[in-house]
């Protein structure tokens, strides 16, 4: 049976792993590499690193990171964060990345999509979509928007539309993260990511609130999420993905174990 | 010597970092008929659409890998590369393929009892049926979870050496005598994936 997978995410800045609390507050918790193998030791599906400060100077950094933290992991390990091009994928794919996921430059320039995917595949690019309730609507998920530059600036795009132009664009999967719930660890936004994961035939992973199995349960249930994304919940040692696999397992979903 | 066969479909870098951390040194990244004559096994990754297999034939790799598979050479085909050991694939019906095995590689159904199949399946799904006399898989127990990305599929036949159940049983794994492929990505598949790999390496 297909399992809903628990993804591993390192945000990284300056070839440090780093962790905000809705997107600031940023605090030291180690070494991507390091950290990218114990995860995936410890049961993690995959592994996603996350450049968030991705400045033109910190890309020999980046691709540094990449290369130490690919050697020696077999599962599958994507990579975002300052990706502009065909050309910047291709470097990312060198360095020994499976995927790449793109947020800001694909609204700048959705081409980029096919682009990428037509080198690497379609299953190797993955649209990173920052989204933020739409307060004062009747709809505040269906009309929720979608915000670029590290969550800074609002485009005006609705995320159940933009996912939708993606996935015909030829986007590999969908990573949702709820700005809203982002480092609150109160549990993510299940009501927006059912509304993608409906609106669309690739995978969508959701992303931002994780705090307990139940909240993982919950989003692959109630969510229809295909994959969920946690990162300060791991870092400090609250749990690792094979203790919160086998709660979310007993919760009734599938999961990948023994891993 | 290894020919791992390069035709431009996605990426060979995990592929190769994965022999190579099982001990293979005498890695070839290849085009040439030649090497894939002279080599010792020969793997045929690839991910993306079954039309880029056209340069294999484009390049005379048809030919080369009928003469090296005939001659007794292993061969491991993963994702497209399984794909391509078939007849050929719907997603490029004009595009011909090795046909070393029978059967035609098809879209996952939009619908399966009734309720409807998320297409392309991706992520970690079991092993099941493994055929005890299955090399490839061998130590390899029923259950196991492997890695894929995919949205087309091979048929289920006497060569089928493993299945995995999505939208029905396919072809997880394929083998027969020296010819095997498996439409996972073991390079991505964690113990399990590194098992299916080094088993290959033994051969």
């Amino acid at each position: 049976m297909l399992t809903k997978r628990i993804i591993a995410c390192l945000d990284v800045r300056a070839g440090r792993v780093v962790k905000g609390i809705q997107f600031v507050d940023i605090v030291d918790a180690g070494d991507p590499a390091e950290l990218a193998h114990r995860h995936a030791a410890a049961g993690a599906d995959e592994i996603v690193l996350l450049d968030i400060t991705a400045t033109h100077e910190g890309r020999g950094t980046l691709l540094d990171t990449v290369k130490r933290t690919a050697a020696n992991l077999f599962v599958p390990f994507t990579v975002g964060g300052g990706i502009r091009s065909a050309e910047d994928a291709a470097a990312v794919f060198d360095a020994g990345a499976d995927k790449v996921s793109i947020n800001s430059s694909a609204i700048a320039r959705p081409e980029l999509i096919a682009e990428i995917g037509a080198s690497f595949g379609a299953q190797a690019v993955i649209v990173a979509i920052d989204a933020r309730r739409a307060k004062n609507s009747a709809d505040p998920a269906g009309e929720a928007e979608v915000y670029v530059s590290g969550g800074r600036k609002p485009t005006g795009r609705r995320v159940v539309e933009w996912a939708r132009e993606a996935e015909q664009r030829g986007a590999g999967e969908i990573l949702l993260t709820s700005m809203d719930c982002d480092g609150t660890r109160d549990g993510f936004d299940c009501e927006l990511t059912r509304r993608v994961s409906e609106a669309v035939q690739i995978p969508v992973i959701a992303s931002g609130g994780a705090g307990s199995a139940a909240h993982f349960a919950q989003v692959f249930q109630q969510g229809k999420a295909d994959a969920a994304l946690a990162a300060s919940i791991f870092h400090f040692g609250i749990t690792d993905s094979r203790a919160l696999k086998a709660e979310v397992a007993a919760a009734g979903v599938p999961m990948r174990l023994p891993c | 010597m290894i020919a791992v066969i390069d035709y431009k479909a996605g990426n060979l870098t995990s592929v190769v970092k994965a022999l190579r951390h099982l001990g293979a040194s005498d890695i070839v990244v290849t085009q040439s008929p030649a090497d894939v004559l002279r080599a010792d096994k020969i793997v045929l990754p690839g991910v993306g659409h079954f039309q880029s297999t056209q340069l294999l034939r484009d390049l005379g790799l048809i030919e080369a890998t009928r003469e090296a598979v005939k001659n007794g050479t292993p061969f491991l085909g993963i994702c497209v590369g399984l794909q391509w050991l078939y007849e050929g694939s719907t997603e490029s019906p004009d595009t011909p393929a090795l046909a070393h095995l029978t059967g035609q590689c098809e879209r996952f159904p939009a619908a399966f009892n009734n309720e409807e199949l998320k297409s392309p399946h991706v992520g970690w799904n079991s092993l099941e049926d493994i055929r005890p006399d299955s090399r490839l898989l061998r130590g390899i127990h029923n259950g196991s979870f492997v890695y894929y990305t995919h949205s087309w599929r091979a048929p289920v036949s006497p060569d089928t050496a493993a299945t995995t159940n999505y939208g029905g049983a396919f072809t997880a794994a394929v083998e027969r005598d020296n010819v095997m492929g498996v439409q996972f990505h073991p390079e991505k598949s964690a113990e399990t994936g590194l098992r299916v790999l080094k088993n290959f390496l033994e051969l």
